[in-house]
């Protein structure tokens, strides 16, 4: 299951990005790493929400600021 | 108080006979035809299934991946012809003040394509499924506002609106920003992606545009007594101003001077042309008054001639009211005929063909006259280019809503 999360998350990632493959690991910070504003965090937010057709809350996404941050929380909830 | 001379000194154009200003001259000057089946989507139910088009346009080819998806088409194109516009003007922007650069660059519309995609999404997964680049991709001062991010360029930066009066009334504006020395430089001109599935059913429904499906290069038919309609297009055009003392101080290229501009409102219907002219009258004598010239002084009039069949009359009928029988000696033209018409990109890309008709002193041809309409019954350079040297050019722009705005252009002379 959390493979299955975790390659949707990156495909999410890389789609929206325009980032390379390679650079998205669990440790890679959004804003710091990965080139996102604060517009792109959003999108991000909303495509794994439409993707794992599920509602992630402010006060969490608040939280999810890494690669590996989205696919323990989406792991955890799909559980 | 005291204004400057105001000259174009660098040209971009991305438009369907040409991906570059010296390409759209070539294809202008050829006859070239933009117009072709639409394809990127499926048009079998549509009244209308064919438009002036960009040929094999790949955005990527322009802009990196992400760059792509957040930018709607109607900036893309416009980052483009800027592109352009600055290389071609030579400047040197490591050593300007880019403070006094100013952008003005318009759309009709705005990100089209993208208000259907995000009402489509809206539609599947309610107001969490609509993107936060929603907004930011559709308004239309975004195009300005995307030109200054890329460039540094921080000087007066907004867009006027007015439907296919946009390229025009954005191009008026900017010299004035440089006539009246509010910025060293102007990049000016219009842009529109209509070509769109929203796009050409609105328009079919309006039964505004040409349904010629059996032969879709032949639909845009100014002046001809078999015209049916517009045929839409999509494109940018965009220009270089500057003052002559600084074109001249640093020995740019100068394409031509603007000299003057007349806008106006027709105040009559919202999508309708005046028959009896009242407000193009205005535009166009007002335009003259401002570059102090009079009606004998002008040599040619790239008109706005859509190919509808009301349209086409009442410009001919305005054109012979304001200049009288001067108005047969003035080489008249349609340049829709080969690129469609543009919308907000229409009054930049069309005073593009009008200011390089004066500098290559070639008048480019109204293709596809075959019957001429005895109602329009001037000379419209049918279907071949004519050499004659052009001191005087305007460009009419006419813009739903009733907006109207001629252009004037001069050959640079000292």
């Amino acid at each position: 299951m959390s493979q299955d999360v975790e390659s949707k998350v990156k495909a999410i990632i890389v789609d929206k990005l325009g980032v390379d493959e390679s650079e998205v690991v669990a440790e890679a910070n959004f804003t710091n790493d990965l080139g996102a504003d604060s517009l792109d965090t959003v999108e991000l937010i909303m495509e794994f929400e439409k993707e794992f057709d599920l509602s992630i809350p402010d006060e969490d996404a608040e939280n999810i600021a890494t690669v590996g941050d989205a696919v323990t929380y989406l792991t955890g909830k799909l559980s | 108080m005291s204004t400057r001379r105001v000259v174009v000194t660098g040209i971009g154009a991305f438009t369907p006979i040409g991906k570059s200003a010296p390409d759209f001259w070539n294809g202008l000057v050829s006859g070239k035809n933009g117009v072709r089946n639409v394809e990127h989507f499926d048009t079998s139910n549509f009244a209308t299934k064919f438009a002036a088009q960009i040929e094999d346009y790949e955005p990527t080819d322009y802009f990196d991946r992400k760059e792509a998806r957040r930018l709607d088409k109607v900036a893309q194109y416009a980052l483009i012809a800027s592109e352009e516009a600055i290389k071609d003007s030579k400047l040197d922007l490591e050593k300007i003040n880019k403070d006094e650069v100013a952008v003005l660059v318009g759309t009709g519309i705005g990100g089209m394509e993208t208000f259907y995609e995000q009402s489509v999404s809206f539609h599947e997964h309610g107001p969490r499924g609509v993107s936060p680049f929603f907004i930011p991709m559709l308004i239309p001062d975004i195009v300005s506002g995307q030109i200054s991010i890329r460039y540094g360029f921080r000087g007066p930066n907004f867009c006027a609106v007015s439907a296919c009066a946009t390229g025009s009334h954005n191009i008026g504006l900017a010299y004035d920003s440089i006539r009246y020395g509010q910025s060293d430089y102007a990049l000016a001109g219009g842009t529109e992606a209509p070509v769109t599935r929203i796009g050409i059913s609105g328009f079919n429904s309006m039964k505004a545009m040409s349904t010629r499906n059996d032969s879709p290069e032949t639909a845009s038919r100014p002046f001809d007594k078999d015209r049916d309609g517009f045929v839409l297009g999509e494109g940018a055009g965009i220009f270089m101003l500057e003052s002559l003392d600084s074109a001249l101080e640093r020995g740019a290229r100068i394409y031509g001077e603007i000299k003057g501009y007349g806008f106006s409102a027709d105040a009559y219907h919202i999508t309708a042309p005046d028959p009896d002219g009242n407000g193009v009258t205005l535009a166009m004598s007002r335009a003259m008054e401002s570059a102090g010239i009079k009606p004998e002084d002008v040599d040619h009039i790239n008109m706005h001639g859509t190919s509808t069949p009301l349209g086409d009359v009442a410009e001919t009928n305005t054109i012979k009211k304001v200049f009288g029988d001067h108005a047969k000696n003035i080489n008249l033209n349609s340049t829709k005929s080969m690129h469609g018409h543009t919308l907000g990109a229409a009054g930049a890309i069309e005073s593009i063909a009008t200011l390089l008709a004066i500098y290559h002193g070639t008048v480019p041809p109204t293709i596809n006259i075959e019957n001429q309409d005895p109602e329009c019954d001037l000379n419209y350079t049918a279907n071949e280019s004519v050499v004659r040297d052009v001191k005087y050019a305007l460009n009419n722009a006419f813009g739903f809503g009733g907006h109207n705005s001629t252009l004037v252009f001069k050959k640079y002379q000292d």
